[in-house]
C-alpha cells in the first residue's frame, strides 16, 4: 500500500540520496585511513625522476632487509610541510617524513615528531654539527642520510685565460670577479631573491663574518651586505641578482653569464651534462686569510612523525636506520652529489669523489639554520630577505637590517 | 488510505511503469501539497548542501580562524584557542600589511584600466570586417590560454635585466637597454601589472566583443544618418548599449584581480624589497610560509570582504540588466 506514496518521494529521495553518498564518500574517504599492518609509508619530496628511483631502490633494499612492504609518496618539496600538517588533523600521517631540515622545529615544536633516540636510533659517528642540523631543543629528531652546503664554483678556463688563482678572501673575490667581468659576462652570480634561496646564500657570508641571525643590526651583519653591495656597486654582480633564485644562477653561470658563482652541489649534474664546461669547486671566500668559512647545512632529514602506534613507529625507526645506513649513505651521495652524513661513510665517500673534496671540507664547519632559533627561523627569514633586497636596491645595509631586527622583535 | 490499496495492489512493482493508478486515484489536497514542497525541496538541497558545505563552511571556518590561534600545533591537538582580536591587531600593525593594500590597489587599478581600454579597442577594431579577422582574433586568446604560472616564468625571463628579451629589443631599437624591470622596487610592480594587462586584455576584448554584437546595427545606421560623427556615435551610442556589459567585464575582472597570487609569486616573489607584496602574497606569506594561520585569515577575510562587496556591486549590474 505505500507504493503510491512513495512514487513521490522517490524523485526527491534519489538526488538527496546521491548527494549524501557523494557527500559521504567524500568525507570518509579523507579521514582514517586503515593501516595496512605490513605496509609503511615514506613521504618525501623526491618528486625529480632521479630522485625518486634512488630513493625507491634504498626502499625496495630497506623492504628485503626488514621483511616489511614500503611505499614511496612524494610531493613537491614546497607542500611537504602544509601536507604533512594536513595528515596530522586527519590522522593519516606517514610512517617516514623526510623534512627540508629547516622546516622540523615548526614539526617538532608543534608536537609533531618522536625524538629518534627513545625509538632505539643513535648518533654514533655523526658530527655534532649534523647531530645539531636534526636536532630541535636538545633532542635529535632527524636523521640525515646526506647533508649539502654552498661552494664557490668557477669556470676553470675563464681564470686560467685571466691568469687568476681561486680566490680564497673577500677582496681578492672582490678583484678576481671585477677582473673578470667583461662584456656580457659578471664576474660573479649569486641569488639574493626574495625567498629561503636568498637566505641562505647569505648566510655563509653573515656567519663567515662574525654575523648571527639571533642579531640582524649587529655591525658583522651589515659588513657583510656591505660586501654584497660593493660587489654589486664594482658591476661584478648583475642587478638581477635580487631576482634570481639558486637554479637561475645555476643557468647564468652555464651560459657562460657568470665566471664564478655560488651555488650547491646538487647542480652538479646539469653542470656535468653541459659540455666544453670546465667547471672547479671551492671553499666559499672569507672575510680575512684564516677565517673560517661557515656554510649552511641543506638537506632533507628523516623523522618519525607522532602517529601514537608504537609499535609502528619503532619500525619507523628502524627503516630511517636502514636508509642511513652507511652503504646506503654512500650510494645516495654519489647519485644526488651530496656529502655522506656519518663520518665513517664521508671518508669512503672522499675517495670515490674527489672533485668534491672542497664540499667535504665546506660541510665540515658548516651550521644549521635553525640551531639557534628554532622554529622562529622562518619569521627572520622573512626579515633578513626583505633587508638584503632593499640594501642592494639602495638602502643603507644598517638601516635595512635595523628595521628588519625591530620587524622580527615586535613580531615575537 | 484504504481507498488507496486497490490501486496500490494493482499497481506493477517496477517504478517505471506509468503512474496511470496514482494520477486517477482522489488526490488528498493537503498531501499533496506536502509532497510538492517535499519534492521543492529536494530539487533545491543539493545545491543548498553543495554551497554550504563548499563555500559556507570553509568562509565561517576562515572567520572563526582569523579570532584564533591557529598554529602547527592545531593540527595534532585539535586545539586552537581564541585569542581575540590578537591576530588583527598583529595583521594592522605591521607595516607590510599597509604596503600590500596600497600595492593591490595599484596593481587592481593599473590592471583594470589597462585591460580594459585595450580589450575595448581591440573589440572594436575586430568588428570591422577584415581578412584573418578570425584567426587574429583567435590568437588573441592565446594569453588566457596559456597557464599563469608558465607565463609568469616567461615574462621572468624576457624582463631580465642583462639577457632579457626586452632589454636587447629596447637596445637594438636604440632605447635604453638597461631597464631594471622586475629588479628596482620602483619597477616591478609596474612590470607585474604590464605582464597582468597582457594576460587579462583577451578575457576584456571576448566579452566586450559579444557585448557589441548585441548592439543594434540600426542604431549606428541612425545615428550616422542625423549627421554624428564617429566618435560620437561611439561615446552616445556604442558605450552607453554596452554600459551593462562594462560592468560585468570590471566587475569579474575586479575579483579575478584583487586575489592576485600565482603571477606575482612567480615573477617577483612580493620582492625585490616587498614591492610587489599584495593582500595575495601577504595572506600565503602569512599562512603558508610563517605558519601563523589565524593572520593568514585575517588577511584572507579582508580580500573576501573587499570581493563580497564588489560581488554585490556584480549582482545589481546583472538585475538591472534583466529589467
Amino acid at each position: 500500500m505505500r507504493q503510491p506514496r512513495r512514487r513521490p518521494h522517490r524523485r526527491v529521495i534519489v538526488p538527496l540520496t546521491v548527494v549524501s553518498a557523494l557527500v559521504g564518500g567524500v568525507v570518509l574517504s579523507g579521514c582514517g585511513q586503515q593501516r595496512d599492518a605490513d605496509v609503511y609509508t615514506v613521504m618525501n619530496s623526491s618528486t625529480d625522476e632521479s630522485y625518486h628511483r634512488w630513493d625507491a631502490q634504498t626502499l625496495a633494499r630497506c623492504s628485503k632487509t626488514l621483511g616489511v612492504r614500503i611505499e614511496q609518496q612524494s610531493v613537491p618539496a614546497s607542500q611537504v610541510m602544509t601536507k604533512a600538517l594536513r595528515m596530522a588533523s586527519s590522522k593519516s600521517l606517514p610512517d617516514v617524513l623526510q623534512l627540508d631540515a629547516s622546516e622540523m622545529p615548526t614539526f617538532a615544536e608543534a608536537g609533531g615528531l618522536i625524538p629518534l633516540k627513545d625509538l632505539g636510533l643513535t648518533t654514533k659517528d655523526i658530527p655534532e654539527g649534523i647531530v645539531n642540523f636534526g636536532s630541535y631543543d636538545g633532542k635529535y629528531y632527524g636523521a640525515a642520510r646526506t647533508v649539502n652546503t654552498l661552494a664557490l664554483f668557477y669556470n676553470k678556463d675563464t681564470l686560467a685565460k685571466a691568469g687568476l688563482e681561486v680566490p680564497t678572501t673577500w677582496a681578492e673575490m672582490q678583484a678576481t670577479a671585477k677582473t673578470l667581468t667583461q662584456g656580457k659576462r659578471y664576474g660573479l652570480a649569486l641569488s639574493a631573491g626574495g625567498a629561503e634561496d636568498g637566505v641562505f646564500q647569505f648566510a655563509p657570508f653573515m656567519w663567515s663574518n662574525g654575523g648571527d641571525e639571533t642579531k640582524l643590526d649587529s655591525p658583522q651583519v651589515a659588513g657583510a651586505l656591505d660586501y654584497w653591495k660593493a660587489l654589486l656597486k664594482d658591476g661584478s654582480l648583475s642587478k638581477s641578482t635580487v631576482n634570481w633564485t639558486q637554479a637561475d644562477v645555476n643557468d647564468q653561470f652555464m651560459a657562460g653569464n657568470a665566471a664564478m658563482m655560488i651555488n650547491g652541489p646538487w647542480q652538479v649534474e646539469s653542470l656535468n651534462a653541459k659540455k666544453g664546461l670546465n667547471w672547479g669547486m671551492a671553499q666559499i671566500p672569507v672575510p680575512k686569510a684564516g677565517d673560517d668559512s661557515v656554510g649552511p647545512l641543506g638537506g632533507g632529514i628523516l623523522t618519525v612523525p607522532n602517529t601514537g602506534d608504537e609499535a609502528r613507529e619503532k619500525m619507523s625507526a628502524r627503516i630511517i636506520g636502514c636508509m642511513s645506513g652507511e652503504q646506503e649513505q654512500i650510494t645516495y651521495a654519489i647519485n644526488s652529489w651530496m656529502v655522506p652524513a656519518n663520518e665513517k661513510a664521508a671518508a669512503v665517500w672522499r675517495t670515490k669523489a674527489p672533485e668534491l673534496a672542497a664540499l667535504a671540507d665546506q660541510v665540515a664547519t658548516a651550521r644549521s639554520r635553525t640551531a639557534k632559533l628554532g622554529a622562529q627561523w622562518s619569521s627572520v627569514s622573512l626579515a633578513l630577505q626583505s633587508a638584503f633586497q632593499s640594501a642592494l636596491t639602495g638602502e643603507s645595509s644598517e638601516a635595512a637590517l635595523k628595521r628588519a631586527q625591530q620587524q622580527v622583535t615586535s613580531g615575537n | 488510505m484504504s481507498s488507496t490499496t486497490a490501486s496500490a495492489a494493482a499497481l506493477p512493482a517496477d517504478p517505471k511503469a506509468p503512474a496511470a493508478g496514482a494520477v486517477k486515484k482522489p488526490v488528498n489536497p493537503r498531501s499533496a501539497k506536502r509532497r510538492r514542497t517535499l519534492a521543492q525541496w529536494g530539487f533545491i538541497a543539493p545545491a543548498v548542501i553543495f554551497m554550504a558545505l563548499f563555500f559556507g563552511y570553509p568562509l565561517v571556518r576562515n572567520i572563526v580562524m582569523s579570532f584564533q590561534d591557529y598554529s602547527p600545533s592545531t593540527f595534532f591537538t585539535g586545539e586552537a584557542p581564541f585569542n581575540g582580536f590578537d591576530n588583527w591587531s598583529n595583521v594592522f600593525n605591521d607595516g607590510l600589511f599597509g604596503k600590500a593594500l596600497w600595492q593591490t590597489i595599484l596593481f587592481t587599478v593599473g590592471s583594470l584600466v589597462g585591460q580594459f581600454c585595450i580589450g575595448l579597442g581591440l573589440a572594436v577594431f575586430f568588428t570591422r570586417r577584415f581578412p584573418l579577422n578570425g584567426i587574429l582574433r583567435s590568437l588573441i586568446l592565446l594569453p588566457w590560454l596559456v597557464p599563469m604560472v608558465v607565463s609568469g616564468i616567461v615574462w621572468r625571463r624576457i624582463f631580465d635585466q642583462d639577457t632579457g628579451v626586452l632589454n636587447s629589443f629596447l637596445g637594438t631599437i636604440g632605447l635604453p637597454g638597461d631597464t631594471p624591470w622586475l629588479t628596482s622596487t620602483s619597477m616591478a610592480l609596474i612590470s607585474v601589472i604590464l605582464v597582468n594587462i597582457w594576460i587579462g586584455i583577451p578575457f576584456n576584448m571576448v566579452i566586450l566583443y559579444g557585448g557589441l554584437q548585441e548592439v543594434p546595427k540600426e542604431l549606428n545606421e541612425a545615428a550616422s544618418l542625423d549627421g554624428a560623427s564617429a566618435w560620437r556615435t561611439f561615446r552616445s551610442v556604442t558605450l552607453p548599449m554596452l554600459k551593462p556589459v562594462i560592468t560585468v567585464v570590471l566587475v569579474l575582472g575586479f575579483m579575478s584581480t584583487v586575489k592576485i597570487l600565482d603571477l606575482v609569486l612567480a615573477l617577483t616573489d612580493g620582492g625585490p624589497a616587498d614591492s610587489t607584496q599584495t593582500l595575495g602574497t601577504l595572506t600565503y606569506q602569512n599562512s603558508f610560509v610563517q605558519m601563523d594561520f589565524g593572520a593568514g585569515a585575517v588577511v584572507g577575510n579582508i580580500l573576501i570582504l573587499i570581493s563580497a562587496v564588489f560581488a554585490v556591486f556584480y549582482l545589481r549590474a546583472n538585475r538591472n540588466e534583466g529589467k
